[in-house]
């Protein structure tokens, strides 16, 4: 599903290079549910967007459903996006003007699927997301836990394979973030690969497979039995 | 993405800042509204010039005694001489031309006119019985100037609606007689009313025979010959025939003739130049807008870096973003100039009441040029906001940096 080869990404800053990952080796099955782990500045988030294909490898190989997506152009990287998928951030990234229902069908709209077919998705998942009667409102008008949950429905809009979340929780209470967490959860049943970076080591445990880094470099990687 | 949803996302965001939309529309649609305005007016003072000049009748040759009266030293004034006067023996000689359909010697000179104890100074046109068509004049009551020989000085006058008035008032005009100078005039006709046209308003002329004004003025030459040609195609003809026929007469070229079509044409010339001039001038506020625009689009991508980053992170690539940003210029220029343009035809019918004898209405050619640059200007200062936007990396602009 997605197999990472030697993958590691510098940064300049300034005339100094800074290596955010070292030599990177993982595969990762469809279905399965990763948390990756570790301090600030460990190099989680740079792996995320670099799965996420929003950042490209310094040096080696990146395959994802079996086709190598190291050196797509900037058109056919956002074309994989589009496809295959899908963004939950810690602080939502809910277009403020537009309403839950809207903020769903936006992946579909960018993709150019017509409008009839949205409308019908868009239901479908309010529907099973339970914001049947939140879905006129804006943004602004929902609670976090709401938010979130329309996050999550606009990530799973165009049935994407992979779902990555970085810090889904961390702008939630503690009870909204349990009940996002499975929300999550549930989706590895219909076959996603979740990845959920995290600090909160609790939420993190939770996951089948755990890794933690530090300093750009994976340190442990752990399967917990079921 | 489909063109719908472009338009439509890109008009969801620019309702999510009004007052922003708001002014810059308005800054769009004054730039469109000026050059409409302002291109109306010209193209008014335009018309308003050809329709003087056609209103003085078709077709017309016009001879001018002296060469060259523009120039200030001629050659007789060097010499002493004075140019040769055009008499009513030459205007007739022009008939011999057969490009020449008519022609109406005019002689102008000022008098008093008095009934009883009524008095005023009056403009005197002589001239003769085809003065009325080649001058496109009308009669109201009675008739005009007789037809007959060119030396007879008739005492007879038509007289301009306006000093009827002020002389007669309601009570009948016609057969009564007025004293012009020192001579005494049957009234025979009144002039049907025309207004001002070019300066000389023949509502408060009295019209006599040409010989007649010739006594009256003690002169023997004319002040113009009009001729009118026998139709488009020989008014060249006409005024080659008519030096030709004078310089015979007179043997040295002495005269000017000139035609109406040149003095239009220079006119028109002259006055579509001004309104270019003018239009482009007001051209320039709309590129102004445009730098607007373009400044507004800036602060329209810095704030929604987060949108944009996070548009990208749901698979629009770089092209789409532009697009949509594109949609968004297109769209505020497009509906800035609709707006102008209502703006700038209101306007033009304003200036229309207030002026009515000013034909204001905006070219379409100014139109077409005030929208296109709105639109051109609009979207070529939305290009820099647009690439710029298009090419935020995904990561920083996520994290709004």
């Amino acid at each position: 599903m997605i197999e990472l080869q030697n993958v590691s990404r510098t940064f300049t800053v300034g005339d100094q290079q800074v290596a955010a990952l070292r030599d990177i080796n993982m595969q990762l099955g469809e279905g399965e549910y990763l948390s990756i782990m570790g301090p600030s500045g460990s190099g989680k988030s740079t792996l995320l967007n670099l799965l996420g294909l929003l950042d490209r490898a310094s040096a080696g190989t990146y395959l994802l459903d079996g086709g190598n997506v190291t050196d797509l152009s900037d058109v056919q990287q956002a074309h994989v996006r589009s496809q295959k998928i899908g963004f939950v951030f810690q602080s939502f990234h809910l277009v403020p003007r537009l309403t839950a229902a809207q903020n769903i069908e936006l992946p579909m709209m960018l993709a150019g699927i017509p409008a009839e077919e949205r409308k019908q998705r868009v239901a479908e998942l309010i529907a099973s997301y339970g914001l049947s009667e939140r879905a006129d409102h804006r943004p602004d008008q929902l609670s976090g836990g709401q938010r979130q949950r329309v996050a999550i429905a606009r990530a799973t809009v165009m049935s994407p394979a992979v779902l990555l979340a970085d810090e889904p929780t961390g702008n939630l209470d503690r009870t909204t973030g349990w009940e996002v967490l499975k929300l999550l959860e549930q989706l590895t049943e219909r076959g996603i690969t979740l990845v959920i970076v995290t600090h909160d080591a609790e939420i993190g445990a939770r996951a089948l497979r755990q890794i933690h880094m530090l300093d750009g470099a994976i340190i442990s990687d752990e399967k917990r039995a079921l | 993405m489909k063109l719908a949803d472009t338009l439509y996302f890109a008009s969801g965001s620019l309702r999510g800042s009004p007052t922003r939309t708001l002014l810059m529309m308005l800054a769009m649609s004054i730039g469109v509204a000026a050059v409409v305005v302002l291109t109306a007016l010209g193209e008014g003072a335009r018309r308003y010039v050809i329709n003087q000049f056609s209103s003085l009748g078709t077709n017309l040759v016009i001879v001018l005694p002296g060469r060259s009266e523009t120039a200030g030293i001629g050659a007789g004034m060097m010499t002493g001489q004075t140019p040769r006067d055009i008499t009513l023996d030459d205007a007739e000689a022009l008939l011999r031309s057969t490009a020449v359909k008519r022609i109406a010697p005019l002689t102008i000179g000022s008098a008093t006119l008095s009934l009883d104890a009524l008095n005023r100074e009056v403009v005197v046109l002589g001239s003769t019985a085809s003065l009325l068509e080649v001058r496109h004049m009308a009669m109201s009551i009675g008739r005009f100037l007789p037809p007959g020989d060119i030396h007879e000085s008739a005492s007879v006058c038509v007289l301009g609606i306006k000093i009827k008035q002020e002389l007669f008032g309601n009570n009948q005009a016609v057969g009564q007689w007025v004293r012009l100078g020192d001579r005494r005039f049957r009234v025979i006709g009144i002039m049907s009313s025309q207004g001002e046209s070019m300066g000389f308003n023949t509502d408060e002329v009295v019209i006599v025979p040409v010989a007649s004004a010739h006594q009256l003025f003690n002169t023997a030459g004319l002040f113009r010959v009009l001729i009118e040609a026998k139709n488009r195609d020989v008014i060249e003809q006409a005024k080659r025939e008519a030096e030709e026929i004078l310089f015979q007469r007179h043997n040295e070229k002495d005269v000017t003739v000139i035609t109406q079509d040149a003095v239009l044409a220079t006119f028109d010339r002259i006055l579509t130049a001004l309104t270019m001039a003018v239009g482009g001038i007001a051209a320039i506020s709309l590129a102004v807008a445009g730098v607007l625009i373009m400044n507004v689009m800036l602060i329209a991508v810095a704030q929604r870096v987060k949108e944009i980053g996070l548009l990208k992170a749901l698979g629009a690539p770089g092209r789409q973003i532009r697009n949509l940003f594109f949609a968004e210029a297109v769209l505020l220029s497009g509906i800035g100039s609709l707006a102008g343009l209502v703006l700038g035809y209101a306007g033009s019918m304003i200036i229309g009441q207030i002026y009515p004898s000013l034909p204001v209405s905006p070219p379409w050619w100014a139109v077409l040029a005030a929208c296109g640059t709105a639109l051109g200007t609009g979207i070529l200062f939305s290009v820099w906001p647009a690439r710029r936007a298009a090419r935020l990396d995904p990561v920083a602009a996520l994290s709004g940096r």
